[in-house]
């Protein structure tokens, strides 16, 4: 590895050497992690990148001295202060971690204790390695997360987790982590859970605590966009193995290993698709028409006013045959909501059109027969599938379910849609979900989706859960399916560079509205609505000197409160059609 | 949370109903007739006839019922058809013993249940785990007329360490709570492993051990407080198993209290003594219930009663 000319005077603050790690004995033995070296120097960012089965959350974990007892150690030495973390006993790591190497993980949701106060874990911290106590450890915390930026400090001190939303209790985890100015802070995939504004923030806050306090940061991250955004070093890691390791400009201008190009090639990057085919003109096969969707909330006492959550306000669009149209925006914004209410899985307002069919309060065969034309593919392809039926039963299950054939011709047929998503084998039929990878699961669903012939498939996210390798795989597979089938696609995404890749054309949802709507080049490449503007400007792209103006994210945007008195009405949104049907919203 | 107060309270109002319907068609239904146990063996027709009118037993079961159900809604649960004296009466001289009992019982089923169910999840899948899991599996298998005769010969007759039986200090209630409490303690055992076995995979923990928090101060603040959620309203649930478990080990031990009643009423077919525990019992069970209920959200804050 290069060292900055200007690092070589500065000392080494955490070095790896030669690592591996091992689970299993004996035959079953597997390697994980084989030969991995870097060094971290303060105030330097190394990121190791890599898809999942990489190893690189378990060497960060290697570091923490947090690996599960199954798993050995082999060979290597992590060198910190003179030492080597891997002969530390458990009690003298503890008094390193938290102290000295501060960790925040990729799952903000789940990775504080529930049913302690906020305050009540950051001060545990502080405590363990008597940093500070009374009210001098209170002020600490008060700092920390106003370093952070978290508003109202006082109040989130008394708070739950669940009280906050996930880009504020990835803030309390940094700040946590960052309570008693660690040498170094391990992030692993710390915004992968995250909406792309969020997780702007949050890169940005990790880069102004590291100039401020010297740290050196490991970042893990499986996303280019990230890498290319923070690391001033790199390494590529694939099943264990160290592909290369190179200051970032190399990196990108010049990768040396063939894995490291592949990585680089299948990340979708917007701006970079081909240009759209004419399409001719072709008949609406869904239309949507002020659809309304409003949960009730359970009254807290028997006085106070009835309220609802409007999950979707409004919201007005038609799918044309053999088109894609992208729904983008942030988590909570009610694409989701959008997409079940198609499916009649939940109780809405307005018109909804399947072929010119009204769906609405449907019941019975009747929304049977409607089901046959509309299908949908879910996000997580592994909780997606009963774990206990086989793919035969699994694929044959909307066949069986709407009495298509007889067991021989529905058999057949399972082969010939499993052939068609590219899992032609013969054994594929008997076999269990937990035998196949995320993306040969998601073929799977799409088999399943496929099997009654319908016309429109609901994808609600149907790639964010996979590699990106693995992603552009089942994009093609989608693209290849639609003209072959002439099929309609509703593509819920929060992926910009995935959406231009696939859609034909996108509308984006803010607050449960539709702020914009038209043709992707229309909205991606001129956008009009501030929101979509804002959403752009926020997505990571994996070349250099293409750093995101952070800054300008940071000043939150709220949606509008969507909790309103029952029966409030909403004056429907109005549009401006800016250019031949590039529809945004005007406001008020 | 008041809503959800009163909606609970309506529905208990139901339960015990229901209760009292059930327990009067069961005893309405078996074959023993109290009259003629009251007129023992040597008594003419026409004196068990007699004391049947006299008790109302004469009377079509729904009239027997309502005239009770009437009776109760005044607060009155009726006299002992044996001991000639109002149930209630008998019931709140005997309450207080009981409910002694079900206190220390449900303390010692607790105390002994969760620190071997923390002890099994800690050295899970090894001998110790292992063995604590088959005792725990010995100890809800046993039955419980079995178990406290056996401990009674044994810590009382041969190594005399407590009284025989009997009622008033400490050292008497001792063996009898332990018995109780040895006895139900493995429901509490497996429940807190599973449920410890869990929150230990939980994202969470890994974030307190990277910390650097000891080991100790992981496993009390955050594991056990998050695997013990679970564990309240077993209490509630296990009130009703207890009771069950209260009748004969009451009766083996000589303890005053409701058990030792209910016993000894369903020995001489005393139907309004059975019904009046049946009903307390429910009673019991109900709030008990209702209890846990509103203790989950002290202890979970993301449980919020009014959206349940």
């Amino acid at each position: 590895m290069t060292v900055p000319a200007s690092a070589n005077v500065r000392q080494t603050l955490l070095s790896v050497e030669n690592l591996s790690i091992e689970f299993g004995q004996g035959p079953s033995r597997k390697r994980v992690v084989d030969d991995l070296s870097f060094h971290i120097q303060p105030g330097e960012t190394l990121c190791i990148a890599g898809e999942s089965g990489s190893g690189k959350s378990l060497s960060a974990l290697a570091i923490m001295g947090l690996l599960p007892k199954m798993a050995r150690l082999p060979s290597g030495a992590i060198l910190y202060d003179n030492q080597d973390l891997l002969s530390q006993s458990e009690r003298e790591m503890q008094a390193i971690r938290g102290q000295r190497i501060g960790m925040i993980f990729q799952e903000p949701m789940t990775s504080l204790n529930p049913i302690m106060r906020i305050g009540d874990q950051m001060m545990e911290t502080l405590k363990r390695h008597r940093i500070a106590t009374g009210e001098a450890a209170w002020q600490r915390i008060r700092a920390m997360l106003d370093a952070v930026k978290i508003p109202k400090v006082s109040e989130r001190l008394r708070q739950y987790p669940h009280e906050l939303s996930g880009g504020l209790r990835q803030r309390v985890m940094i700040a946590m982590a960052m309570l008693c100015s660690p040498r170094i802070l391990i992030a692993d995939e710390p915004t992968t859970a995250l909406d792309v504004t969020i997780q702007a923030q949050i890169l940005e806050l990790i880069r102004e605590l590291q100039q401020e306090y010297d740290t050196g940061v490991l970042m893990i991250t499986h996303d280019m966009g990230v890498v290319a955004e923070m690391a001033d070093d790199v390494v590529v890691m694939n099943r264990g193995l160290v592909e290369e390791t190179a200051p970032i400009r190399t990196l990108f201008s010049s990768p040396a290993a063939d894995y490291t190009r592949k990585l680089l090639a299948a990340v979708p990057r917007l701006g970079t698709a081909p240009p759209l085919e004419e399409r001719p003109e072709k008949p609406a096969v869904l239309e949507v028409e002020a659809l309304n969707v409003r949960y009730p909330m359970r009254k807290k006492s028997l006085f106070e006013p009835a309220t609802e959550v409007h999950a979707v306000n409004d919201v007005n669009f038609e799918l044309y045959e053999g088109e894609t149209l992208g729904l983008v925006g942030e988590s909570g914004c009610g694409k989701s909501t959008t997409g079940r209410a198609l499916m009649s899985m939940l109780n809405f307002e307005g018109s909804i059109k399947v072929r010119g069919r009204d769906i609405r309060g449907l019941k019975g065969s009747a929304l049977k027969a409607v089901r046959q034309d509309i299908q949908m593919v879910f996000q997580d392809p592994f909780a997606a599938l009963n774990p206990r039926k086989t793919i035969a039963e699994l694929v044959g299950e909307p066949l069986l379910i709407h009495g298509r054939g007889s067991a021989e011709e529905r058999t057949a047929q399972v082969a010939e849609l499993l052939g068609k998503v590219g899992l032609p084998e013969a054994d594929v039929m008997t076999r269990y979900p937990h035998q196949f990878s995320g993306g040969q699961r998601q073929r799977i669903c799409i088999a399943r989706s496929l099997a009654l012939n319908p016309q429109i498939i609901v994808a609600d996210e149907p790639v964010s859960a996979l590699d990106v390798s693995v992603q552009s795989q089942v994009l093609d597979l989608m693209e290849d399916l639609q003209r072959q089938y002439n099929l309609s696609y509703l593509f819920i995404s929060h992926d910009m560079a995935v959406v231009e890749r696939l859609c034909h054309r996108v509308a984006v949802m803010f607050g449960g509205r539709i702020v914009e709507i038209g043709t992707r080049d229309q909205v991606l490449h001129n956008p009009q609505h501030p929101y979509t503007k804002r959403l752009l400007s926020a997505v990571p792209i994996p070349a250099l000197d293409s750093k995101r103006d952070f800054r300008s994210l940071l000043a939150d945007s709220q949606a509008p409160d969507p909790i309103r008195p029952k029966g409030q009405a909403i004056a429907p949104s109005q549009y401006d059609e800016v250019a031949r049907g590039h529809w945004v919203a005007i406001e008020a | 949370m008041a809503v959800y107060i009163l909606r609970r309270l309506a529905y208990a109002v139901l339960i015990l109903l229901g209760v009292s319907f059930i327990t009067y068609l069961l005893l309405y239904l078996i074959p023993a007739d109290p009259a003629r146990q009251l007129a023992g063996r040597s008594a003419t027709p026409e004196t068990v006839a007699n004391i049947r009118a006299q008790l109302g037993l004469d009377l079509p079961f729904y009239q027997q019922y309502f005239r009770y159900l009437w009776d109760l809604l005044q607060g009155d649960l009726g006299r002992s058809y044996i001991q000639r004296t109002e149930v209630s009466a008998l019931i709140g001289s005997r309450l207080v013993a009981s409910s002694e009992l079900l206190v220390w019982g449900i303390g010692f089923e607790l105390l002994i249940g969760i620190s071997l169910g923390v002890l099994a999840a800690l050295k899970r899948n090894t001998a110790v785990d292992r063995a604590l899991m088959t005792l725990s599996f010995v100890g809800v298998s046993s039955p419980h007329f079995i178990a406290s005769m056996l401990f009674l010969y044994l810590f009382a007759v041969n190594l005399d360490w407590f009284p025989l039986g009997g009622y008033g200090t400490v050292h008497h209630i001792l063996l009898p709570a332990l018995t109780l409490g040895l006895l139900g303690s493995g429901w509490y055992s497996r429940m807190v492993r599973s449920s410890m076995i869990e929150v230990l995979q939980q994202d969470f923990i890994r974030t307190a051990r990277s910390k650097g928090l000891t080991r100790a101060r992981v496993i009390f603040r955050h594991v056990l407080p998050n695997a013990i959620i679970p564990v309240i309203p077993m209490v509630a649930i296990d009130i009703g198993i207890f009771i069950g478990g209260l009748v004969v080990v009451e009766s083996v031990f000589g303890w005053p209290g409701l058990g030792q009643l209910a016993w000894q009423a369903i020995q001489r077919v005393d139907i309004p003594v059975i019904v009046g525990v049946t009903m307390i019992s429910a009673v019991f069970i109900v709030f008990a219930n209702l209890l846990a209920d509103l203790l989950v959200p002290l202890v979970d804050p993301r449980i919020n009663l009014d959206k349940t």
